[in-house]
């Protein structure tokens, strides 16, 4: 959310008028486009969901939908659907600490590695935006292919049973999120890597650190900012991804998007949907709020 | 760590033999490096800017890679250690304190990488010696310039390195706690008995401090002695100018009266002054062309006529062009017969007014405070660069 506050003045003052009135204005002017557009894309929006995981769940296209506050709605979309809410929950935590390993190497190397190369090995993070997500998430279904290369190596090293596969499993789609989300995690971090002055690393060698204890006490402490937005950029969307388990995985690995995405579109149970939607958004925010106060990032950001 | 934990308590010398640092775009920083640095010294490596005095120092704590040469301590070969496995700390020229961490934590930070369990008494005693006592819990962001640099200075006193290295650890000190931090790291050097290479380009820093001092220009060290040394007799032209400010008049040898402890005769625009053998840093044959030096101090004067107390080299002819009162002293700049002009700085002993110019005088100086520099070397080398 964009927190934009108007400048503050530290000392009240009584002088009315004159150009320190002025200048208090001019900070309510400036938000105010933001404004407009929160109001527009975000509260109204926000509000229609709740509106719609409170209608009656008797309710059709033919008959119209009615606020009834119908507040079973939520207990029974969770008693349903709990299954894919954890699931899904358990899917971008996986990822999310794939991507955190890999991409943290890769910031790593890219900050304090790659020399001249630096630009270029940070558009190559940002290249695969050029294609759409779908098309990526498909060449991925391809490869995951039972009759792909990928599966035949494996088959022939033995890790597979001739007769297993990748795609349809848990594996294909966890693999998918990582893949799809990397440059998310890539991106903060490496912003914070790269701050962090080359300098602090030698004092702390000087000061009797071996590589290994500068990087847990210096660089790793120096880079949590990037850290906990990494996270928060790969985890969030993640968990309400619904195209690589629908891509990659099968019914089996059903994560909470594909279900809403059912019943908003196929069932047209919207009173359902909703409810599963508002639920996924309490959990998101109630972990959220929880991580940041753990991190202690408040003081780093 | 083991170098650490063997270090014997009392110290050892510290040896840097053919040192040499060439960066990899081949700029030569540090050409031939020979230093003997005795255990418990406060020495001064001092220098204009950009003359590879940081670059000694990165070298020496293992921060930067040693392209030929070696350095010892005692004899330990540490040219290709680790950083983290050399007896030595390093005050950074730019701090480089931990944000993230406590001051108390930054100052205990190397002592808890060693292993120390209780590092409580030691960090409370170092914070009290640097006064900083009060900041113990704040953020490196949340002090001033200087506390930070006492902080910088806390966080490598506190291991007791064998040798300690500080590059110009008061720079953005104001000249007040400058002079006061100046006597208190001398105070901390003498109690605590460590080898001090206090890196700086501020010749009283490094007069007033150090036991020896290295004058290093363009990555060669120029002359090494003690503060006395080094400004009574000089050894190069830069020298001369760098450390305080000298007149410098071309001549050439005449010949050598005496032995080792005679004099060299030297003819200086028609007039013959006589300089001690082991102040003349030149070939000494007859005809050689060298630099008489003699600092402002040294130089005496009189209305002509008059005599002056000092026996030895004396010439007639000269006009003064320009005085000022400043003080403690009076400065001169007096014209010689032969066109040059010398200055001479005359304590204001009250003995005598303020000579006007355009006085008629006489210019006079001991010969023992006379020296001879190679003509080879620039007379202007070192000039405007302290
Ligand atoms: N990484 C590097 N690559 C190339 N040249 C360098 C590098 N670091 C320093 N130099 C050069 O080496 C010379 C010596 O640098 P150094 O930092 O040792 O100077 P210094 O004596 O400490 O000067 P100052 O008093 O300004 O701190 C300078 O001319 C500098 O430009
Ligand atoms: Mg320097």
């Amino acid at each position: 959310m964009v927190a934009l506050t108007p400048e503050t003045d530290p000392t009240p003052d009584a002088v009315a008028g004159g150009p320190r009135q002025r200048r208090k204005l001019t900070g309510y002017w400036l938000i105010l486009p933001t404004a407009v557009w929160l109001g527009l894309f975000f509260v109204v929006p926000f509000y229609s969901l709740l509106a719609t995981s409170l209608f009656d769940p008797d309710g059709s296209v033919l008959t119209g939908y009615d606020v009834t506050y119908h507040f079973a709605n939520f207990g029974h979309a969770l008693s349903e659907y709990w299954q894919p809410m954890v699931r899904s929950l358990w899917y971008a935590a996986l990822a999310t600490a794939f991507c955190l390993v890999l991409g943290y190497v890769l910031a790593y190397a890219i900050a304090f590695r790659a020399g001249r190369w630096k630009n270029l090995m940070l558009v190559l993070v940002v290249a695969p935006f050029f294609t759409s997500f779908l098309i990526r998430t498909l060449s991925w279904k391809l490869i995951l292919g039972d009759n792909g290369w990928v599966v035949d190596a494996l088959q022939t090293v033995h890790i597979l049973g001739s007769d297993n596969r990748l795609l349809a499993t848990p594996i294909a789609v966890v693999a998918g999120l990582t893949y799809n989300f990397l440059p998310f995690m890539v991106l903060p971090l490496y912003a914070s890597l790269e701050k962090i002055d080359g300098r602090l690393i030698e004092a702390a060698s000087d000061l009797y650190a071996s590589p290994s204890r500068a990087f847990f006490k210096v660089t790793w402490p120096l880079s949590l900012p990037g850290v906990v937005g990494g996270t928060l950029l790969t985890f969030i969307p993640a968990t309400g991804d619904f195209i690589n388990a629908s891509l990659l995985g099968s019914p089996n690995q059903r994560m909470v998007g594909n279900v809403i995405q059912d019943l908003f579109t196929t069932t047209g149970d919207y009173a359902r949907a909703g409810a599963l939607s508002v639920i996924l958004m309490l959990i998101i925010l109630v972990l959220v709020l929880f991580y940041i106060r753990k991190a202690g990032t408040e003081e780093l950001l | 760590m083991s170098s650490v934990a063997d270090a014997p308590a009392g110290g050892r010398d510290l040896c840097l033999t053919g040192l040499r640092k060439e960066y990899p775009n081949g700029f030569v920083a540090v050409q031939s490096l020979d230093l003997e640095i005795p255990r418990g010294s406060f020495f001064a490596l001092l220098g204009p800017s950009g003359c590879g005095k940081t670059t000694t120092l990165r070298m020496v704590a293992g921060l930067e890679t040693v392209t030929a040469g070696s350095i010892t301590i005692g004899d330990q070969d540490i040219t290709h250690e680790k950083p983290y496995r050399r007896p030595v700390n390093t005050v950074f020229q730019n701090y480089a304190l931990f944000p993230h961490l406590s001051i108390s934590e930054n100052v205990a930070f190397g002592m808890r990488r060693r292993g120390v369990k209780d590092v409580k008494g030691p960090v409370a005693d170092i914070l009290e010696l640097t006064e900083l006592t009060e900041q113990a819990n704040k953020r490196p962001a949340q002090l001033s310039g200087g506390q930070q640099q006492r902080v910088a200075l806390a966080r490598a006193l506190i291991n007791r390195p064998e040798v300690l290295l500080l590059d110009e650890p008061l720079g953005a000190l104001d000249l007040k706690l400058r002079r006061a931090m100046q006597l208190e790291l001398k105070r901390i050097q003498t109690e605590v008995g460590l080898t001090f290479v206090h890196v700086t380009h501020d010749q009283e820093e490094a007069m007033t401090m150090a036991d020896t001092i290295a004058v290093m220009n363009a990555g060669v060290i120029e002359q090494l002695g003690s503060p006395t040394e080094l400004y009574e007799n000089p050894a190069t032209t830069f020298v001369a100018n760098f450390l305080g400010q000298s007149n410098l008049i071309g001549g050439s040898v005449v010949g050598v009266e005496g032995g080792a402890d005679g004099q060299v005769k030297v003819d200086m625009e028609g007039t013959v002054v006589s300089i001690p053998v082991e102040r003349a840093h030149t070939a000494n044959t007859v005809g050689t062309k060298g630099w008489v030096g003699v600092r402002p101090e040294k130089v005496l004067i009189a209305p002509a006529g008059e005599p002056i107390d000092a026996p030895g080299n004396h010439m007639t002819g000269a006009v003064i062009v320009d005085s000022s009162f400043i003080g403690v002293s009076t400065q001169y700049v007096v014209r010689m017969p032969w066109g040059r002009e010398m200055l001479a700085f005359e304590q204001n002993t009250g003995a005598r007014g303020v000579l006007a110019p355009g006085t008629k005088v006489d210019v006079s100086w001991r010969p023992e405070f006379a020296f001879l520099l190679d003509s080879s070397q620039d007379i202007d080398a070192g000039l405007g660069e302290a």
